[in-house]
Formats: C-alpha cells, sequence, structure tokens
C-alpha cells in the first residue's frame, strides 16, 4: 500500500518508536531527587576526588539536602579510599544493599563487593549486571542529589545509565591540557547524544603554588577547560587549584571539603557546588 | 600469514588507574629505544582516548591497506618509529566514540592481527585503563602470536596504587610476566627556586613494587617541560637531553631492552 497522505514526520515518529523497542525504559532510582553525574571523557582528571568534594561541597552550600555518592567505576573504584569506608555492605530486609556511610554521606561502590587486590575483569553483560544492581538494589532512602562517579570514557558504562535512569546533568571534568581536553569534548558530545543536559566543565588541576615560595607553575597547562567550554558554548562551573593539601587529604580518606573547610581548596570546591546548584535550576525549567 | 612474526618483542603497557601516563611513557619509551637504535611500532588500542598520534605530531594521516593489511604510518622518513592508532580510521578525531563491548572488540581483533608492521624490535602496545573487554581482547588476541609481558604505569598516591594492583592481580591471573613497574608523576621540582614537592606523593610504585614482588624499573618525575612537549608533539628526548626526566625515562628503556633480551 503506497504511504501517500503519510508525513515525513510521523515517519519520523514511526522510526523513532521502533527503534525505543529494546532499549531500556528510563525509570528513577526510588528516593532519589535528582541525579548528578560526574564524567570526564579521559582518565585521571580528578573525577572522583571532585565528585566527593562536590557532594561535601552541595552540602556544606545547603546542609538541609541530603547527598548521596555512586561509585559507577566498576573496574577502578576510589570512593572507598577517599571516603575512608570499607566493608560488605548489609542487607535490608528486602534484599537492598544499605550504603556505607561517612561524613554525612551515604555511598555505594563496588569496591565494597570485592577484595582489594581482586581485579575486577569483567565482560561488558556482566559489568551492565553490577551497575543495573548499583543503580536499582541499593536502599538510599530520600536523597536530594546524588553524585555519581564515571568511569572514564564513553562507553557501556556511561550509555547504561543515560539510558536506565534520568538525569538531571552532567558535569565534566578536565585538567587544562589539549589532550584531557580532546576526551572531555567527546564526553560532552557523548551526553548530548543521549540528551543528558551538560551543567558544565570544572577545570581540575589548573595551577600548582610552590608552598615555598609561591610560584605558580601551569604544570598540566592553562586555561584550557576555560577555552574550551566557550567553544563547546557550556557553562564554565570553575577552577580547582593542583594542592598538596587535597591528594595528601585524600590518600587518608579526608575530603579536603570536611577536613579544611576554610582553606582555599576547599572554597574552590564550594563555588563549584554552588554553581552545579544554580545550573540545575536553569535546565529545569 | 602472520603479522607479528618478523616483531621481535612485544609488550603492553597497562594501568589499572587511567591518567597515570601509559601513553606518555609509551611514547617516551619508543622514543628512547629509537634513539637507541631500534626499531619501533606502537599499537593505540585506546578506543575512547587515542592521544599518541597527537604526542607524535603525525596529525590525521590516511590510511592504507596492502596485501598483508593495513599498513602503519610512519613518523620519519626513516621508518624507525612506526604507529597504529584507532585515532587514524575515525572520521573526526573529536568525535565520540560510543560503542559497546563486542564492536570494540572486533575491531581490536582486527587491530592486533592485521596490521603489516614488518620487521622490529619492539612493538608497545598502549591500552585503555582498567580490565575491561578491550585489554582481555587484546590478550586473546596477542597470545595466538607472542607477548613477552607488560609494563605497568603508576602514580604514587594511593588511590592509583590501589587501581594498578588490580591490574599486577590481573596479570598473574592470566599468565601476563610483569615486566616491571614504573613510577611517573614522582615528585614536583619547582623550576623557580628548585624545592621539590610531592604532590601526588612518592615511592607508592616502588612500594607497590615490593609488595607484590615486582621488578621496579624507575621514577619519572612531574615535569612540565614533558607534559608541554607531549602536547605539541615534539621529541622531548630530543629537545631536552640533559634533563633529569629524560635520565630517568632513558634508564628505563635500558632495564627493559636488558630483561627483554635476556629472557
Amino acid at each position: 500500500i503506497p504511504l501517500m497522505g503519510v508525513t515525513h514526520k510521523a515517519l519520523q515518529e514511526r522510526q523513532r518508536q521502533q527503534m525505543a523497542r529494546g532499549l531500556p525504559k528510563q525509570k528513577p532510582i526510588t528516593g532519589v531527587k535528582q541525579v548528578i553525574v560526574v564524567a570526564s571523557g579521559k582518565g585521571g582528571v580528578g573525577k572522583s576526588t571532585t565528585a566527593v568534594n562536590l557532594a561535601l561541597g552541595l552540602t556544606a552550600v545547603n546542609p538541609s539536602k541530603s547527598v548521596g555518592v555512586l561509585d559507577a567505576d566498576v573496574h577502578g573504584p576510589s570512593i572507598p579510599k577517599l571516603m575512608n569506608l570499607k566493608g560488605n555492605p548489609e542487607l535490608t530486609d528486602n534484599n537492598l544493599m544499605i550504603p556505607l556511610t561517612n561524613y554525612g554521606i551515604p555511598c555505594m561502590s563496588m569496591g565494597f563487593l570485592v577484595d582489594d587486590a581482586a581485579p575486577i575483569v569483567w565482560r561488558g553483560l556482566m559489568v551492565m549486571s553490577a551497575i543495573e544492581k548499583l543503580l536499582r538494589q541499593v536502599n538510599w532512602g530520600s536523597l536530594d542529589y546524588l553524585v555519581v562517579d564515571m568511569p572514564p570514557g564513553t562507553g557501556d558504562v556511561q550509555l547504561s545509565i543515560s539510558q536506565n535512569i534520568p538525569v538531571a546533568g552532567a558535569v565534566i571534568v578536565s585538567t587544562p591540557q589539549d589532550i584531557a581536553l580532546l576526551d572531555a569534548r567527546r564526553g560532552a558530545e557523548m551526553f548530548k547524544k543521549v540528551n543528558v543536559p551538560v551543567l558544565g566543565l570544572v577545570q581540575n588541576m589548573s595551577v600548582f603554588q610552590c608552598p615555598n615560595c609561591h610560584h605558580q607553575t601551569h604544570i598540566f597547562g592553562s586555561d584550557g577547560a576555560r577555552r574550551l567550554a566557550e567553544t563547546l558554548g557550556v557553562h564554565f562551573l570553575g577552577d580547582i587549584p593542583l594542592h598538596l593539601n587535597i591528594r595528601e587529604m585524600s590518600d587518608r580518606g579526608q575530603p579536603v571539603v570536611v577536613s579544611s573547610p576554610d582553606s582555599p581548596e576547599a572554597e574552590a570546591y564550594k563555588k563549584v557546588a554552588a554553581a552545579v546548584v544554580r545550573r540545575l535550576e536553569e535546565v529545569s525549567t | 600469514n602472520d603479522n607479528l612474526a618478523q616483531v621481535q618483542h612485544v609488550v603492553l603497557v597497562l594501568s589499572g588507574k587511567g591518567g597515570v601516563g601509559k601513553s606518555t611513557i609509551t611514547t617516551e619509551l619508543a622514543l628512547a629505544l629509537r634513539h637507541a637504535g631500534k626499531k619501533v611500532g606502537i599499537l593505540d588500542i585506546d578506543l575512547c582516548g587515542p592521544s599518541i598520534p597527537r604526542m607524535l605530531s603525525v596529525g590525521r594521516p590516511d590510511v592504507h591497506q596492502c596485501d598483508l593489511g593495513w599498513v602503519p604510518v610512519y613518523t620519519d622518513a626513516e621508518k624507525s618509529l612506526a604507529l597504529m592508532s584507532i585515532g587514524f580510521l575515525l572520521d573526526d578525531p573529536d568525535d565520540a566514540v560510543v560503542w559497546r563491548g563486542p564492536k570494540k572488540t572486533a575491531l581490536i581483533g582486527q587491530f592486533v592481527s592485521d596490521v603489516a608492521w614488518g620487521e622490529l624490535d619492539v612493538l608497545l602496545v598502549d591500552t585503555p585503563p582498567g580490565t575491561s573487554d578491550e585489554h582481555l581482547a587484546v590478550l586473546e588476541n596477542l597470545k595466538k602470536h607472542k607477548v613477552d609481558g607488560a609494563i605497568l604505569v603508576t602514580t604514587p598516591q594511593a588511590v592509583s596504587t590501589g587501581d594498578v594492583r588490580r591490574e599486577i592481580t590481573f596479570c598473574k591471573k592470566t599468565g601476563l610476566r610483569i615486566l616491571g613497574i614504573v613510577e611517573n608523576m614522582s615528585g614536583f621540582a619547582c623550576p623557580h627556586c628548585s624545592e621539590c614537592t610531592n604532590i601526588f606523593s612518592k615511592g607508592g610504585g616502588e612500594d607497590l613494587a615490593k609488595l607484590t614482588g615486582s621488578v621496579f624499573l624507575g621514577s619519572v618525575p612531574l615535569d612540565p617541560l614533558l607534559s608541554a612537549s607531549i602536547e605539541e608533539g615534539k621529541d622531548f628526548i630530543q629537545s631536552f637531553p640533559h634533563s633529569p626526566t629524560f635520565s630517568a625515562i632513558t634508564s628505563i628503556s635500558h632495564t627493559l631492552l636488558n630483561s627483554l633480551q635476556a629472557a
């Protein structure tokens, strides 16, 4: 039967429906109001450190808000170390995992479910099933924000999370170097492809100040992330400097926002948190 | 037809952790080995962030095929350094490569087997961080040929060594020989007053080597000259032959060559 009278728009809609069949349905996580993903294209730019300090920054900026952290980096889970948490989660009566809490932030991570030295060598399907478990089988209670620490890259996990749950916005972390920015750009494009609003870019390791002579060195380049934000037309959420304190405290599992709340580093994170709150309001209207 | 038949040594460069400098160390080691007169190849299979073409300033060349497979891109007329990267096959290198497992593993299989390397002394394989589909695919495909072992790169701080420790276990379980551990970004010397600050800590890589009974290949300091060089795609080895970073990298490449030739 010839398709006369069927508009181009109707055909497009039919195509869209056909493609959507087979894709998972997006369902919010019970009790969680807004999900913020912290991503980057590149590894090692400070996603996890930023995610943890952002979560703590969100509560510092507005103490009435409840915030949780989900560590979706199945292969290299850093959240347990950064939040000084260890141990197997207990289960509720209906078999939901109870998050481990420190500094008032409930957390869940693959790191709680495996040995410290064990490699997590799983193929795609097992990773997806683990992510599904971390998304749906955790007893978060009621949270205003769930900060999700994503793994590096633009692959299965990022796709799955974006397809399975509604994400209020993505924060992309980069260092100033071009090599990190290329990956950050890919990360931003990926979120556009899956319709997740990009809240903005954070420029991590922006500058190093020598504790001895106060000379400033731009070890990883300068202002690249700021320029990229302009090029991509995304917001610039702030600079976080390279400070010995951040790494020292991170190694001890005492995030700088709680261990040195009045330091310039902690202030930098709180500024980013405030910017994230503003941007969330902007994108939801 | 075995495209790896005339490759003397195959070395994987691994890390459990992202951003520790795998691609940088791979590039620097390749340049150091070339400086020592070796014919070197680099296989860049970091599908989500192929950095090596930029680090070697090869831009976006056309990739050709010959009877034996893909022709690698040479960085110089003497063909002393060959490179094959997923970055070459993307229409726009800034495109997001958002693929699921099976598509990636299929491509890796092709990459490992179908590049016509010809004669090489050493082939370095730069991998993405972690222990995922890509790594399993690489190992499964390489095992059909041969692999001498793996170098593990870490930075000194706890979140890195923790992940790299997992990677070490992965190597042991898959029977992959660990050629040694490199501790990157080990200490920063202020260019103004020379005070050394251990921004990312120090000694973590060496401790990890002791803990796991692995060889410690050496430390490379955090050097803005190196990061700038890499950024601009320049040959650090040629530009800064007197820097401590150069000595560190050269020493690591000698130790590596010795252990490859001894085995």
